[in-house]
């Protein structure tokens, strides 16, 4: 095959056992890929009903077509699997040289099933594919455990793996993958500790062929243009990073703060891309094969909060910063660090630490609860404390990296959780921006902002404008936002080089490169189908459209603050009409027809 | 005048374009080990560093080359050149190489080093930060020797 290497990899841990499977054609060219190649093997062999931390549920790490070629920004993979921190069908999306190296060992997806006896890691080194034991580095934190096993294997060998977080099962926790990278949401890292699996490392020789080099090599040109050529993909993204984001979002009033109870922080400005481009960076990183180079390598000097590494990310400055009103972008990016360290997720962790202060504000936790940290409003050092104790598995730490949702509902307060669908929602006021308040409630991942980026429309004003604060239309955008992000991250491309490229350019690429003659309603119809199909997987996994809503607060409680003060969500003004357009029924449930329209099983 | 291909590290994003830009313009597909280039990340100091054959002026790959094959270029001044009709497959270039910069490759029985891409290195074309830049020879350290002049001129208008 061309694009795809046409090899799927499976490894059984209960047994031992170690097979291959060749890709079917047909599943490729309908799913395309990472997310949506890996729902549909969950779809076909995972009971929805399963226990996600048992070892019937599966874990799949997915590449897509465009993986390991030089499409710009496409080097990315998926981690797809029941997640264990609200039960849908999770996929996690990361960059790095993780994916890439996986097509050049030659697998399109590797499935691990069942669970080891004791702690074990994979090394596939092209055809040769061991199960090793993991003893040595079971307890371990990313970096050393990449070290570790680089040592054990290959120098230059690329790792994914979980950090202590992980083997403790925290719902929260991540897998990372070249030492920086993460598959962030959902819990996928608390699966692969529950199977035993602190890590994969691969190394390989192989090649991803071209059906049509000459056109596929015209067709990247074209692309790369359009994104250096965009605003935000070609200037904004690559001079200060996703934390550009910072100061645009608190202008708008949109920006979190202190657990959603304002939309408006007075001292956003210290937390942004501009103060870290000016205290912290070092020097920008890029993902395998790309060209915009968000990613921040950064250094704190600063008392306490010293070290190197990567981050933060716009959601993690904020989850960290103005969400637990703090303004110490040192202490935001040591926190950054040790999560990265421990294999958690930025955007939980800080908003799971948010929800325990607010608990805190309120006297439903003392200090007595949470062994002597004061979680006041602001405190730089207990963003920093309440990481490392989340991280280990700590005390009160233990509880907090359960999520904001187990820890609220402990208390009998679920209230304060900042969650859809028990998942931490990201940077973005659903007050603020009505449509993305609409995404946050269909995301089939849970509250999530990468499921459709409305912001882009709503705020950022690339590629086409919608007023953030009506509700009209955004139904329609949802869709169209969701289903051509369902159909890029299934061919393994960066959900940032849609500032500047193109759906139809990205068509043009897929098409050259597989030989399949993909049209842009082919495409777009993949997207949709790869939407149905997680709809249909966590309606029979037990999801409702009760479970289509967002916390009382954003739909009752208007912002007091900032450019968008008075504001509520009017979520049940769209979510009707949002039922309507996906051709589904007023529970939410797709209909005979649509199902028949996308060829998907009901 | 003659080119050279000019390494800037502190550019570097660790992207590996060059890599996959470098074995797609010999092979017409994507395989790294194939690239001429390589780009090494060292992931806890965030530093990244492309390596490739450096042309040397008294290359030891010409110099134990027993049949002529590596060879200085008689087309194009500063390029060592690989003869394959000439070569033998002894490699060794590849145990004289310091840097490491010729490889044997089994696959196709080929000696990888850059070549320039006759002229047009496809690896500084697909750079994105410019980490890689086929320069005049006469141009080579400008910029970089600029831009730390910079850095003196801001130190001297503090003080002055």
């Amino acid at each position: 095959m061309y694009g795809w290497t046409g090899t799927i990899l499976r490894i059984d841990l209960s047994s031992g056992k170690v097979t291959r499977e060749a890709l079917d054609p047909q599943v490729a060219r309908a799913y395309i890929g990472a997310r949506g190649l890996g729902g549909h093997i969950i779809r076909s062999e995972v009971d929805p009903k399963v226990d996600a931390l048992s070892p019937a549920n599966k874990l799949v790490f997915a590449t897509g077509p465009l993986t390991g070629t030089f499409a710009p920004s496409a080097g990315r993979y998926n981690v797809v699997t029941k997640g264990p921190l609200n039960d849908t069908l999770a996929a996690s999306n990361s960059g790095g040289a993780f994916g890439p190296e996986l097509k050049y060992a030659g697998y399109d997806a590797v499935i691990v099933e069942g669970k080891a006896a004791k702690p074990v890691y994979l090394w596939i080194k092209d055809d040769a594919v061991e199960i090793r034991d993991a003893a040595d580095v079971w307890g371990h934190t990313v970096p050393d455990t990449t070290d570790l096993i680089r040592a054990a294997t290959d120098d230059e060998a690329k790792v994914a793996c979980i950090g202590p977080a992980g083997e403790h099962q925290a719902m929260i926790a991540n897998i990372m993958n070249d030492m920086h990278r993460a598959a962030g949401r959902t819990g996928v890292g608390a699966v692969m500790g529950s199977k035993n699996l602190k890590a994969v490392a691969v190394v390989g020789s192989g090649s991803v062929n071209v059906a049509d080099p000459e056109a596929f090599l015209a067709a990247v040109l074209k692309g790369r243009q359009m994104i250096f050529d965009d605003p935000v993909g070609g200037t904004g993204l690559p001079a200060y990073g996703t934390e550009v984001l910072v100061n645009i979002l608190n202008q708008v009033g949109g920006l979190p703060t202190r657990n959603w109870q304002d939309g408006y922080f007075p001292n956003a400005d210290k937390t942004g891309g501009e103060a870290l481009a000016a205290k912290q960076l070092v020097r920008k990183k890029g993902c395998f094969s790309c060209i915009i180079s968000c990613g921040r390598v950064t250094k704190v000097d600063a008392p306490g909060f010293e070290g190197i590494g990567e981050g933060p990310e716009y959601e993690t400055a904020w989850a960290y910063g103005a969400d637990c009103g703090v303004d110490n972008l040192d202490a935001i990016t040591k926190a950054n660090y040790l999560c990265n360290e421990y294999g958690m997720d930025t955007i939980s962790a800080g908003s799971s630490i948010a929800c325990a202060m607010e608990l805190f504000q309120r006297g439903i936790v003392t200090t007595k609860d949470t062994d002597g940290v004061d979680l006041s409003w602001g405190n730089d050092k207990a963003i920093v404390e309440m990481t490392r104790k989340m991280g280990e598995g700590d005390g009160f730490g233990a509880k907090v990296a359960q999520g904001s949702y187990r820890l609220a509902d402990g208390y009998g307060h679920p209230e304060y959780s900042m969650t859809a669908k028990k998942q931490e929602m990201p940077a973005y006021d659903a007050r603020a921006i009505q449509g993305i308040g609409l995404n946050y409630a269909t995301s089939n991942r849970g509250g999530c902002h990468v499921r459709g980026y409305t912001i882009s429309h709503e705020v950022l004003q690339s590629g086409g404008f919608a007023d953030p604060h009506v509700t009209e239309g955004k139904a329609g955008l949802g869709i169209a936002f969701q289903n051509l992000t369902a159909a890029l991250d299934a061919t393994g491309c960066c959900l940032f080089a849609t500032f500047g490229l193109t759906g139809a350019q990205l068509v043009e690429m897929l098409a050259t490169l597989t030989g399949f003659d993909y049209t842009l309603d082919e495409f777009l119809e993949a997207g949709d189908r790869i939407w149905n199909q997680e709809r249909l997987w966590n309606l029979a996994a037990g999801f409702t459209k009760d479970n289509d809503t967002l916390p009382t607060r954003l739909l009752e409680e208007p912002l007091p603050s900032g450019a968008s003060k008075g504001h509520i969500s009017k979520l049940g003004d769209m979510v009707p009409e949002y039922y309507a357009a996906r051709g589904w029924d007023e529970n939410g449930v797709p209909t005979k027809a649509k199902l028949k329209e996308l060829s998907l099983k009901a | 005048m003659a080119k050279v291909l000019m390494i800037h590290p502190d550019k570097c994003t660790g992207c590996r374009n060059c890599e996959l830009a470098c074995s797609f313009e010999h092979e017409r597909r994507f395989r790294p080990g194939a690239s001429r280039v390589q780009a090494f990340t060292w992931e806890r100091e965030g530093i990244s560093v492309p390596m490739m054959c450096q042309q040397c002026d008294d290359a030891a790959c010409v110099t134990v080359c027993p049949t002529g094959a590596m060879h200085r270029s008689t087309t194009t001044v500063a390029m060592v050149d690989w003869d394959a009709d000439k070569c033998i497959r002894c490699r060794m270039c590849v145990i004289a190489c310091p840097f490491g910069n010729a490889r044997y490759d089994a696959a196709t029985s080929s000696i990888f080093k850059c070549d320039n891409c006759d002229g047009a290195p496809q690896c500084a074309a697909f750079c994105p930060t410019k980490a890689l830049e086929y320069v005049d020879d006469t141009d080579q350290v400008k910029s970089r020797k600029k831009a730390y002049a910079a850095k003196f001129k801001d130190a001297f208008q503090e003080v002055s």
